[in-house]
């Protein structure tokens, strides 16, 4: 293992790679970059919420409008990510596991919430929804409310976390292909049991994966959430919109206290993501290293 | 070879089950949730007679922000194709200690909600933040103008550029690095003329879609933009400022103005993105 014992080694790894001194300012650089844009603001968030003392982000957490902020977006991500999981599941199976005219299209459509932007994904629900827009004047003549109200909310957050799970989804069914799934039909299990017992295992940890993200963005949407909501404190009020109104009200150490629990989401969802990553990665090179069977696969 | 491989899985759909129903659910649960409330917006703007809808989108408030928009997101992405393919880099190519906590935390901005990051690296910068109170004593203002939307972007978008690009680099060949060494090329030469061109296309993929995305983003730019109409105010913005005046078919004019730039950015994305798979010829 030791560079010492074979110079000729040495000066062939020097041709991939360079003198230390540049190794360490890269490293250097980078490091600087990161500490200032992604450590800072995630430290600054505590330290602001703590900012008070503990008694103080204790009390801002007890409101009675915090909690029903943090009750609704619960909700809201339990509508939304299991909508777009069997909608991901369902759209991964047809596009990777088939072929069809205009599959390019239609992966392609699938990926479009992402480049919409949230302001308008929250626009079009109150065009569709809303006082003046297509259903509006039917929806007031059954008063039913969507638009400034709890259903509009789901609504768009499930337009903004559309395509996570499906887009973790396509890939990796795509490169896993169909012939276990053939296997297991031409066995005699029925088209649920192949899902369940053949699939549902290969694709876990990318499910988990999309899960997580689409849950991290539901929970934390705010742009199209902030149009479709109306801002009624204790009734519309996600945690993000809560933020938003606690620090403009200059009620800072409480913006921050709200703001530290979605802080604290998110790194949970780093930490549950890493940990699937490194179990995959493992699971695919147990997969490597066992032995050939057939070698002509 | 496509077309045998294609023509196999022709046959193949006969055998697995579901298509119909997977691709049936996929379709409508689309259109309802997609497709027409975005048909919606279009229909919208035909209630706008030309002259109304020009003026709409061309008004010198809304110019302006288009102008912030673009160039905030434009330098915000041109600064993460840099440190994005330097962190890549770093994380691909060397070993230091923390390597695994801080390759994780890439993904801090997808996962942190974008509000909490505006209040956030507002509180860092304005003049008695953190940073904010060394800088303003220099004259260096970065909250509340347009130098704050530049960040708030940077932020959002660091993660497209390493993400990217990360995997190329891991799996770019060292034997070509190795043979151009042997060949005489010195390190800077290797990595100019061999390993850059390999990672290009990955590059500019990453940069339009930090850039597309730095287009739309919302929640993290306004707290820290100092929303100063014709100053710091952002397009989103804009659409959100008619919408609360009730004006819906100006708010709906700009947004379809929106739109339509954001389906011309997912096109150039995926076709940078086949441009990618032919270039370094791995399977879709």
């Amino acid at each position: 293992m030791s560079t010492a014992i074979n110079p000729s080694l040495r000066r062939a790894q020097a041709g991939t790679t360079e003198p230390a001194w540049v190794r360490y300012s890269l490293i250097g650089v980078a490091l600087t970059f990161m500490f200032f844009f992604l450590v800072l603001p995630l430290a600054a968030v505590f330290t602001e919420a703590l900012r008070k003392g503990f008694e103080a982000y204790w009390v801002a957490l007890q409101e009675p409008d915090a909690w029903s902020a943090i009750r609704l977006t619960f909700i809201t991500a339990l509508i939304a990510v299991p909508l777009n999981l069997v909608f991901g599941i369902a759209a991964a199976w047809a596009i990777a596991k088939y072929e069809f005219t205009g599959k390019a299209f239609l992966t392609t459509l699938v990926d479009l919430p992402f480049s919409v932007s949230p302001v308008v994904a929250g626009l079009i629900y109150v065009l569709m929804f809303g006082a003046q827009g297509w259903f509006g004047p039917w929806l007031q003549a059954h008063d039913i409310k969507i638009v400034f109200a709890v259903p509009g909310i789901v609504l768009a957050t499930v337009f903004v976390t559309f395509p996570f799970i499906a887009r973790e989804l396509i890939p990796l069914m795509q490169a896993q292909g169909n012939d276990e799934e053939q296997a297991a039909i031409v066995l005699g299990a029925t088209g649920w049991q192949t899902f369940w017992y053949v699939t549902l295992p290969n694709i876990k940890w990318g499910l988990i994966y999309g899960v997580i993200l689409c849950n991290a963005r539901a929970m934390g949407e705010f742009g199209a959430v902030s149009v479709v909501s109306g801002h009624i404190r204790g009734q519309t009020n996600t945690m993000p919109l809560h933020v938003e109104i606690l620090y403009n009200e200059y009620q800072s150490v409480a913006a921050f206290a709200v703001a530290s629990l979605l802080a604290l989401l998110a790194l949970v969802t780093l930490a549950i993501k890493s940990v699937v990553e490194w179990r995959h990665a493992r699971e695919l090179r147990a997969t490597a290293d066992l032995p050939q069977e057939m070698p002509s696969a | 070879m496509a077309l045998f491989s294609s023509a196999r899985s022709h046959k193949a759909a006969r055998v697995l089950p579901g298509f119909n129903i997977t691709l049936g659910f996929t379709l409508t649960y689309l259109s309802l949730i997609v497709l027409i409330p975005l048909s919606a917006l279009v229909f919208k703007t035909f209630t706008l007679t030309w002259p109304q809808f020009w003026e709409a989108v061309t008004g010198p408030r809304v110019m302006a922000s288009y102008k912030l928009t673009f160039g905030a997101s434009l330098m915000a992405a041109l600064v993460n194709v840099v440190f994005g393919l330097l962190v890549a880099w770093v994380l691909v190519r060397y070993n230091f200690f923390g390597k695994k906590v801080v390759d994780a935390l890439v993904d801090l901005p997808f996962a942190l909600p974008t509000a909490v990051a505006g209040i956030s690296l507002t509180a860092l910068l304005a003049g008695n933040g953190w940073v904010g109170q060394y800088l303003e004593p220099l004259g260096i203002q970065l909250a509340f103008n347009p130098n704050g939307v530049v960040i708030a972007l940077i932020f959002i978008g660091l993660p497209f550029v390493v993400r990217t690009v990360q995997p190329v680099l891991e799996d770019a060949e060292k034997e070509l690095e190795e043979a151009a060494t042997c060949l005489g090329a010195t390190r800077w030469q290797t990595f100019t003329r061999v390993i850059f061109p390999s990672i290009a296309p990955a590059l500019l993929t990453g940069f339009a879609m930090a850039f597309a995305r730095a287009i739309g983003e919302y929640g993290s730019v306004i707290f820290i933009a100092g929303n100063m109409p014709m100053v710091s105010e952002i397009t989103p913005l804009i659409i959100i400022g008619k919408l609360e005046q009730y004006d819906y078919a100006g708010a709906t004019a700009v947004a379809v103005v929106m739109l339509v730039i954001s389906f011309i950015l997912l096109l150039v994305i995926n076709a940078l993105q086949a441009w990618q798979r032919r270039h370094t010829g791995a399977p879709a």
